[in-house]
């Protein structure tokens, strides 16, 4: 049934695929993220709560959404990679780590500035902040180990290891710090649980959302062809495809 | 099980012992340092005895994972250096099962003595016989916990020259749940409220640990061997 | 559209700072992981042609070598 799979975990179609695959993720990821953007600032009606601050929740609650999946994105194909011994699984895994650290990032960033107006600071320990900073460490944790290693099909297998312990202890962080967050501040005003949202500000979220998926498979893709240059420098298929690319450059 | 299997286990759980008590400086030097950051404390944040009590269980716990992560690396270092570790990887025994006692043997020379230490440590931060009850149980389910998640970490850096930082940046995240559960579990002592649930949730993660570490610790091992 | 005038998007209800540097912010992000991508690919494409390149160039190199008659150093015929 998975047959028709295996032929991707050869490095040369791996690499096609991810070539035929990049556009079809990039610029839908960049229309629709435009489109979520532009939607969510100027025609999406005010939250009668918080005024036009609520505006970055088309870009917090996506980023904090897809921090957390690219983790597990992660720690999914590093479980490929070391059960069926696929070494372009590992690539993925790592491909995905600086774009996933980047939209955590992201995430806290926008939760610190939607923090500012909101509680008067730009940090609270929220549960969910706190969360995403744990999760960021996490993402550094897995960067910093692969990076350690000189051998870098070693190093995919440490970081591999390492993201798996990661993803058992996601959703244990997630709710421990959930239940001391309630714990040491009582009922504090939680800006994120709405009951409902309009359908009309819902919409440009979900574009949003769908625009922030794409935008970080299109990245990985292009991080795994890099990856996989890097390891097969001294195949031919490279180098044939180098002299290829260049040709057509030429030709143009 | 052979008899083979027992008395290789057996074999490294004494080696391991013997060894360890025969470098009884890298024994005491984290426990010094665990005593020295207690000592901090009141000197940084003032010795009123309200905000010692406050602040006491996070302190001890933190100065306890701060201590361990100095002393973690020890534990497969140099058997891995020294060639041993590769001849237990190829022995054709199960690497977690030896893995496994090697964890045992870490516990019980880093975190025995600890706990030890702890009442000197409740002395000082002025922490009372129900906190120290608490901060007591919260150890001894969690520590081995410490042990269990740093050996997979220590697994893959062993062969790293400089495995020392990036072992507390892996780390430190992943000790954060253990370090909520137990503190709150003490400051739950400390309102004299039952804090059962706090145990049963570390003990939980140390039998779900117990479950899985050994073989992401074999696997690891192997991953550092090449 | 929600806001009357242009002024009025761009003051966002006061809150212009904040909601301006997040979207900001992530643009920026975004804009760098992928500027970085997408160079390092140059750069990889560039070092591969470099040295498949060079591996021409010493077979090439080689084969002159085999082929010229052999010279000493101060370029009499042996």
């Amino acid at each position: 049934m998975w047959k028709w799979l295996h032929p991707y975990a050869k490095p040369e179609r791996a690499y096609q695929l991810c070539s035929t695959l990049q556009p079809w993720f990039l610029w839908p990821a960049l229309l629709c993220i435009l489109v979520g953007s532009v939607w969510g600032l100027a025609f999406a009606p005010q939250d009668y709560q918080q005024g036009d601050s609520f505006r970055i929740i088309y870009i917090h609650v996506p980023s904090a959404i897809l921090s957390m999946s690219t983790y597990v994105a992660m720690a999914v194909a590093a479980l490929v990679g070391i059960v069926w011994q696929w070494r372009t699984a590992f690539m993925a895994m790592i491909a995905m780590a600086p774009v996933g650290a980047v939209i955590t990032f992201v995430a806290l960033f926008t939760g610190a500035a939607w923090g500012k107006p909101m509680w008067g600071t730009w940090w609270v320990w929220d549960a969910r902040l706190t969360s995403e900073l744990i999760l960021l460490f996490l993402y550094l944790g897995v960067m910093a180990l692969y990076g350690s290693f000189e051998d870098k099909q070693q190093a995919g297998k440490a970081a591999g290891v390492m993201a798996m312990v990661g993803v058992v202890n996601i959703p244990i962080i997630h709710y421990s710090v959930e239940w001391w967050n309630t714990l040491h501040q009582g009922a504090t005003i939680s800006k994120f649980d709405k009951p409902s949202i309009a359908p009309e500000m819902l919409w440009p979220l979900l574009v949003a959302l769908l625009g922030f998926a794409l935008f970080i498979a299109a990245v990985t893709v292009m991080r795994m062809k890099n990856e996989i240059i890097r390891r097969e420098y001294h195949r031919p298929w490279v180098k044939e495809m180098v002299q290829q690319a260049q040709e057509n450059n030429h030709a143009v | 099980m052979t008899t083979f299997s027992a008395a290789l286990w057996t074999g490294i759980f004494k080696r391991d012992l013997a060894l360890a008590f025969r470098q009884r400086s890298e024994l005491a030097q984290p426990l010094m340092f665990l005593l020295m950051v207690v000592t901090l404390f009141p000197l940084g944040v003032g010795p009123g005895p309200a905000t010692l009590q406050k602040i006491g269980p996070g302190v001890i716990w933190i100065a306890a994972i701060l201590s361990s992560l100095l002393a973690m690396d020890r534990m497969f270092r140099d058997d891995f250096w020294d060639g041993s570790m590769e001849q237990y990887l190829l022995s054709g025994e199960s690497v977690w099962a030896i893995s496994a006692v090697k964890v045992l043997v870490h516990w019980l020379v880093s975190f025995v003595p600890l706990l030890i230490l702890s009442p000197l440590l409740a002395l000082f931060l002025n922490l009372t016989v129900q906190m120290y009850a608490a901060l007591m149980l919260t150890l001894l389910l969690g520590t081995p916990l410490l042990s269990l998640m740093g050996a997979i970490a220590v697994g893959l850096t062993v062969g790293l020259q400089r495995g020392g930082v990036l072992l507390a940046l892996l780390l430190i995240p992943v000790f954060i749940p253990l370090l909520i559960f137990a503190t709150s579990a003490v400051d739950a002592a400390a309102l004299q409220l039952p804090y059962r649930a706090h145990l049963a949730i570390i003990g939980a993660m140390l039998l779900a640990a117990m479950a899985a570490a050994p073989m992401a610790i074999a696997y690891a091992l192997k991953v550092s061997q090449n | 559209m929600q806001f009357d005038s242009w002024q009025a998007f761009w003051q966002m209800g006061g809150y212009a700072f904040y909601v301006w540097t997040s979207f900001g912010v992530t643009f920026l992000a975004m804009g760098l992981i992928v500027y970085s991508s997408a160079s390092t690919h140059k750069k990889l494409l560039k070092d591969v042609a470099q040295e498949s390149a060079r591996q021409q160039r010493i077979a090439a190199a080689k084969q002159a070598n085999q082929q010229a008659p052999k010279h000493n150093v101060t370029g009499e015929e042996v």
